[in-house]
């Protein structure tokens, strides 16, 4: 009887850890709803675009690749989940990072220079 | 913490004229490479030269930073173990605790380099960022391996960034690449003799510079305000971040077995 027990709790967990794994998702995606709220101050501003380029270049190439491309291990950048991500699902990302995937915090940065990474990131081509 | 993969390289270098001592240059060779997000892992090469003295190679230093939470908080945790195997006459300075002094700094190199030092020390540092501001807490437990009460020391500093947002085009004078700041650290006596009492403690403001190419200065002149401090000592650094180091060496490694 004992064993069985123990099988059902074992299964039960299983269950839950494989529910709990299926729904993180992508980075973006699991942002919280509050966070996807944030609006970006510099949205369509072509020297915050600029600025984010020289930024990106500087603190996201190294992974992501050059214009986002993506490079072993990061994924490309230049995607219609992060072309159509809200900028504060973004900002979120780069907040936090991703211990899990290798993806490190950028919380370091200010985040005015946070806000123009994303405004050039959503002006990345996206991937036909 | 670095970024998985990067390595950088820093040359952390004081200088200072104990009242009672000659003129001394230390100088702590760093490599710090970030294993996994979470883990960074760095290796200290030390030596020093002092005027109508010597030169030497004074030991080395393997120290480990763990971040512990996986999401940014507005205080974040990170663990820091290190294992120190220097000698007496280190004059690297890279922390204060107990009752570290001037007096340390005065010592011939050849007295000096016959005291072994090997400690564990274990530091709980605190960082928090908050409009542009970078807070930062440290407090430091230090233990000989052999013998020794526990030696404790605290450090303190604030900094910002001179402009937030960034400039459009590629600058290196310009103030998004200046960092000002201000520092405060000193020892805190032992298990024993825990306080404030006889302990020396500085004051420091800081400027960084880094320029277009990653290449990072740091300077900071550093004022002793009791009367076991060195009244004043001169620290600078230049580091250089190679990214992706991990990455290449290990293409490197693919490329020369793919030959064979």
């Amino acid at each position: 009887m004992n064993g069985l027990r123990l099988l059902v709790v074992g299964v039960l967990v299983w269950l839950v850890a494989t529910a709990a794994w299926a729904r993180v998702g992508t980075l973006v995606q699991q942002a919280p709803p509050r966070a996807s709220t944030l609006p970006n101050p510099f949205q369509g501003q072509q020297r915050a675009q600029q600025a984010g380029a020289k930024l990106f270049a500087h603190e996201c190439s190294a992974c992501h690749g050059p214009n986002g491309r993506g490079m072993g291990k990061a994924p490309p950048l230049n995607q219609a989940d992060v072309h159509d991500a809200s900028p504060g699902a973004l900002f979120w990302v780069l907040r936090n990072g991703s211990l899990k995937r290798g993806m490190p915090s950028f919380a370091h940065l200010p985040e005015a220079q946070r806000w123009q990474i994303i405004t050039y990131l959503q002006t990345l081509n996206r991937r036909p | 913490m670095e970024e998985p993969g990067n390595l950088e390289i820093t040359t952390k270098n004081v200088t200072g004229k104990p009242s009672d001592g000659n003129r001394f240059l230390g100088s702590a060779l760093e490599f710090e490479y970030g294993v996994k997000g979470w883990w960074t892992t760095e290796v200290y090469l030390d030596g020093q030269t002092t005027a109508r003295d010597s030169t030497l190679f004074t030991g080395y230093r393997w120290e480990n930073r763990f971040r512990v939470l996986p999401r940014e908080h507005w205080i974040n945790p990170v663990l820091y173990v290190e294992f120190e195997n220097i000698n007496g006459a280190d004059r690297s300075l890279l922390e204060v605790v107990d009752n570290d002094g001037e007096g340390d700094l005065t010592g011939l190199n050849a007295e000096g380099r016959t005291e072994k030092k090997r400690e564990i020390e274990a530091k709980l540092i605190l960082g928090s960022y908050f409009k542009g501001w970078t807070f930062a807490e440290n407090f430091i437990a230090e233990k000989n391996v052999r013998h020794a009460p526990f030696e404790f020391g605290y450090a303190v500093g604030v900094s910002r960034p001179l402009a937030l947002a960034a400039r459009p085009d590629r600058c290196n004078v310009c103030r998004e690449n200046f960092q000002a700041g201000v520092e405060m650290y000193g020892g805190l006596g032992t298990n024993k003799t825990f306080g404030l009492q006889e302990t020396s403690h500085y004051v420091a403001p800081t400027l960084g510079w880094t320029v277009a190419n990653g290449a990072r200065f740091t300077v900071s002149p550093t004022f002793g305000i009791t009367e076991n401090s060195a009244r004043f000592l001169l620290r600078f650094a230049v580091s250089y971040e190679l990214d992706q180091f991990g990455r290449a060496v290990r293409h490197l490694f693919r490329n020369n077995g793919g030959g064979q």
